[in-house]
């Protein structure tokens, strides 16, 4: 088996040596030109090789936005679905085929707007399937109206005179809804996006990455904070298994503490080692505060906020079919039509 | 009243019938569910034709005593067919004044009325609006034979030595009224005794109490001076074999269960509850050694793109719902259209619109079925006729879905869904073969090469190498399956995805005509409404007319021979629970003036209203 075990079932052919192109399809790409979408997929199709899932084990599953056009570029097998329904559709598929990865590619609106529900339901059964979500804050295959993360007062199409309902943190609802793997990373970001795909895969259960998207049509520069060299230095957290929250320039270094239950921005010159929160993927509680940190208060959070082990809703079900099979022998409708009352006449 | 009981003095009579329609009303809490369900037990036993009416309120635990609170259970069996739980009441037990408000106007004059006259009291007669006790009024015993029985004296009396409290005790009074009308209809008590022991097996006090309440209603009927005759009910002549009885939502349930057996494929159920749907999803996830996989999901939607999924990774995705459900599912159909999947939708239909009248039964989604989505969407429409019938639909959708790799709709409804009528149990060997194949051939392999036969597109597993396709809900070219914006493709594909389903009438065997080949009047039916139809019907030619029906299973496409039958008829009548949707199906298709017979009350037609349609549309001259 190999490293990707939850994908491959037992006895699954090893993956033959792939290359970037081998998980390319012959469809012509069709994003706007500038688009964040072009390096997320590039970034994918690079990793896969090493997953080491032969690539007709591979699932993706989209909804639709521009993101969910994903599927049709992959060479692997694709389902590109309806507007939010791609987390049902991926639990489906996952109970009919514990023996294939799927991963299943959404946005802001898809995923967090009209497929909300079903994301709730997909994280809190922790499916083993692996999400990717594009977040860009606007819609973009509609032409440009706000989306459900789009900041309070946003000005579009939709709203000329500015939103009026408060955005949701794709993070904190993650990890409301009790997802067992929540991480965030950035399209220009590809060793990161690189290693958080790889750290989402191997992961057993819902992996939920969010993944910082630009676009450069409706919404250029959401992610400014993180594309800026200068902003990035200043508020880029690299979150890491084990090491303090610090960010911010080498000689103006900073550090995230916990006061009481309220994290808070220190110099960290001034605060002793021991005060220092150390971060950990195990500590969900502390995750949530994470999740909720934001520039210009507090730095962005990148990397893997929080990674549990949990039990997976299909592995529970056909360990319920293998035990009613191994207790009484499959069915036989012969036998049942004839069980119980009866009478001959 | 104990002391009324007098040993007879003498013999009774007993007159043998044809058959019998008995209802049993009380309160929610008074067990008449169980009382109906053990009664139908009995008269299986006793060899009977039998068909069930379970009639209960919304409310889980509706307030004692109130109008809305009443539940029934109503059954006809004879020693002839019987095609209806019946129109009017040979036999009505009322056991508080409620139930008697609401049922006494289906008795027919001169039925037996037996009353728990401790239960009309002050209180449940103002809950039932009856300002004095109608058991008072001399005019009730002139139209009915009213019998008031003490039922909870005599309850209470059989078990006085026994150590339950009062209310556990009284909690058995509706098994006095079975002993009672299991004594009146000669009917075994064997198999109610046999229950009451494997039930309460490990209450023996409760076990006992039932038992004796059952005999005391028993032995009442036989030395109470009161009851002047009772009845017996020959056996019925049916075909010979090993019966059971079956009620429609069990049968769907084993009919998947036939088909993941035969198909040799896992299931994927995905299911919302909703009334009156709900008993196929606890059904099937009892049955896990079938590899039915069940899924209870966040709504409806998730339940059809959950079973979609399955469908794409080569399982057989199926999911159920009623009408309302139904409506949030359509966009999800649609893509199981688009993607050319395998998919069964059961629609329990029920009284609607919106909430509706969820535990009532009503045939009024066949549009929907038809036409319910966006832009043009054919799916495959079946309906089975009775409950036991609903097994070789289940069956049926499935082999039709996976063979042409499209959606099938099945429309039962809540009367096929908690009915039960005795049923022949088939050899699952005689079932039609349900050969599914996956392609595994990459050789000239296009996701969407069809069938010349068919038209179906090759269904391949995920895992299969060499054959990794996109699939999606955008329009694709034929053939590659990839997106196309043509608009000469697209037309192409519309017509392709209908052709598709039309070719569904391939499998369709010739209609059975009940009646005479060409004559005056033919009736068409779908559904549930098969027992009223024929019932009347065949009453109407034993009057010697010239009538005719046939019963559609196929909805859509609709059978090759029915443009042909329909034209050997002078005039055709369409009976459905609706205002009138077949019937415009068959004028748009046929260009025939067929008739309507419509009533919408949440209840089964009656096949003396049918039968009255009948003569009416005869005795028009032309």
């Amino acid at each position: 088996m190999s490293s990707m075990g939850a994908g491959a079932g037992p006895g699954a052919a090893a993956a033959p040596k792939y290359t970037k192109k081998d998980f390319e399809s012959d469809q012509d790409v069709r994003w706007c030109p500038g688009c964040g979408d072009y390096a997320i997929l590039s970034a994918i199709q690079k990793s896969m090789p090493d997953l080491g899932v032969p690539k007709e084990n591979i699932v993706f599953i989209s909804g639709i936005g521009c993101s969910s056009r994903f599927p049709y570029y992959m060479n692997t097998y694709g389902f590109h679905t309806i507007h939010g329904r791609a987390p049902a559709i991926a639990t489906g598929l996952r109970l009919a085929r514990p023996d294939v990865k799927v991963f299943l590619v959404t946005g802001d609106g898809d995923g967090l707007s009209i497929g909300g529900n079903h994301m709730l339901h997909v994280l809190r059964r922790n499916v083993d399937v692996k999400i990717l979500l594009f977040n860009n804050r606007i819609y973009g295959l509609t032409k440009g109206q706000y989306s459900p993360t789009s900041e309070l007062g946003k000005v579009t199409k939709s709203t000329p005179m500015g939103s009026a309902d408060r955005p949701i943190n794709p993070l904190a609802f993650a990890l409301g809804c009790g997802a067992t793997f929540v991480a965030r990373t950035v399209d220009r970001n590809i060793p990161h996006l690189d290693a958080m795909l790889k750290r989402a895969a191997q992961h057993k259960g819902a992996a939920f990455l969010e993944i910082l998207q630009n676009c450069p049509v409706y919404n250029e520069g959401a992610w400014n904070v993180l594309y800026e060299k200068d902003s990035k230095l200043q508020f880029e957290l690299r979150l890491e298994h084990g090491k303090p929250l610090l960010f911010g320039p080498q000689d103006d270094r900073r550090a995230v503490i916990m006061d009481g239950v309220v994290a808070k921005v220190v110099k960290a010159k001034d605060v002793p080692e021991s005060a220092l929160w150390v971060h950990d993927e195990k500590n969900v509680n502390a995750a949530k505060l994470i999740a909720d940190l934001f520039a210009p208060e507090f730095p962005v959070p990148i990397g893997v906020l929080s990674a549990i082990e949990g039990t997976v809703y299909e592995d529970v079900l056909l360990e319920q079919e293998r035990r009613a099979i191994s207790d009484r022998g499959p069915g036989d409708i012969a036998k049942l039509l004839t069980s119980g009352d009866t009478w001959k006449i | 009243m104990a002391k009324s009981v007098a040993p007879a003095t003498a013999t009774k009579t007993r007159r043998e019938l044809e058959r019998a329609v008995v209802r049993f009303a009380g309160d929610s809490g008074d067990g008449m569910q169980l009382t109906g369900e053990q009664f139908t037990t009995e008269s299986a036993w006793a060899g009977n034709d039998i068909a069930t009416l379970p009639n209960f309120p919304a409310e889980i635990r509706a307030p004692a005593g109130t109008l809305f609170g009443v539940s029934s259970f109503q059954l006809q069996f004879g020693s002839q067919r019987v095609y209806t739980p019946g129109d009017r009441l040979d036999c009505l037990v009322a056991m508080n004044p409620a139930a008697l408000k609401v049922h006494l106007a289906d008795l027919k004059p001169g039925g037996l009325l037996i009353v728990n006259t401790s239960a009309y009291d002050k209180r449940n007669l103002d809950k039932a609006g009856y300002a004095s006790n109608p058991l008072d009024d001399p005019a009730l015993a002139e139209r009915y034979r009213l019998h008031k029985v003490d039922m909870t004296g005599l309850t209470l009396e059989a078990q006085k030595d026994l150590p339950l409290n009062a209310k556990e005790k009284d909690r058995t009074k509706n098994f006095f009224a079975l002993g009672l009308v299991s004594w009146i209809y000669t009917r075994p008590l064997e198999p109610t005794l046999e229950w009451i022991g494997k039930k309460f097996a490990k209450n023996k006090d409760v076990a006992e109490a039932n038992t004796r309440v059952l005999k005391a209603g028993h032995a009442f009927g036989e030395t109470a001076e009161i009851f002047g005759e009772h009845y017996t009910i020959e056996a019925a002549e049916m075909p010979p074999g090993l019966y059971r009885a079956m009620t429609g939502n069990r049968a769907l349930a084993w009919g998947l269960l036939a088909a993941a057996e035969r198909s040799k494929l896992p299931i994927v159920y995905g299911a919302y509850p909703i009334t009156p749907a709900s008993s196929i999803l606890e059904e099937l996830a009892m049955h896990k050694r079938f590899r039915i996989r069940t899924v209870q999901a966040e709504d409806e939607i998730a339940a059809v793109t959950a079973a979609i999924g399955a469908s794409f990774g080569g399982a057989i995705g199926v999911t159920g719902s009623s009408g309302p459900g139904i409506a949030l599912k359509g966009e999800g159909i649609g893509l199981a259209v688009m993607a050319e999947l395998p998919l069964v939708v059961f629609n329990v239909q029920r009284g609607g619109p919106s909430t509706g009248l969820p535990t009532k039964t009503e045939q009024a989604d066949l549009m929907q079925a038809l036409y319910g989505r966006n832009s043009e969407c054919p799916v495959v429409v079946i309906a089975p006729a009775t409950p036991g019938d609903c097994f070789y639909i289940a069956y049926e959708a499935v082999r039709i879905a996976a063979k042409y790799m499209v959606p099938v709709m099945v429309l039962s409804d809540g009367f096929l869904a908690n009915g039960s009528e005795p049923w022949l149990i088939p050899d699952p060997s005689t079932l039609p073969p349900m050969n599914v194949e996956f392609r595994t051939e990459q050789e000239g392999f296009f996701p969407y090469l069809r069938d010349p036969a068919t038209l179906a597109r090759p269904w391949v597993r995920p895992g299969t190498p060499g054959l990794e396709h996109r699939i999606g809900g955008i329009e694709k070219q034929d053939v590659t399956g990839n997106i196309s914006y043509d608009p000469e493709n697209h037309d192409h594909m519309v017509r392709t995805r209908a052709e598709k389903v039309r070719r569904v009438a391939q499998e369709i065997p010739p209609t059975s005509i009940n009646g005479p080949a060409t004559g005056d009047l033919l009736v068409v039916g779908w559904g549930s409404t098969y027992g009223s139809i024929t019932a009347a019907v065949e009453r109407a030619q034993a009057d010697g007319k010239s009538v005719a029906s046939i019963h559609l299973r196929h909805l859509n496409p609709l059978p090759p021979d029915l443009g042909h039958i329909l034209r050997e008829y002078r005039k055709v009548l369409v009976p459905e629970i609706n205002s009138g949707q077949l019937v415009r199906v068959l004028r748009a298709e046929y260009l025939v003036d067929a008739v309507g017979f419509n009533r919408v009350r949440g209840l089964p037609l009656m096949s003396d209203e049918i039968h009255d349609a009948i003569n009416q549309l005869l005795g028009e001259r032309q």
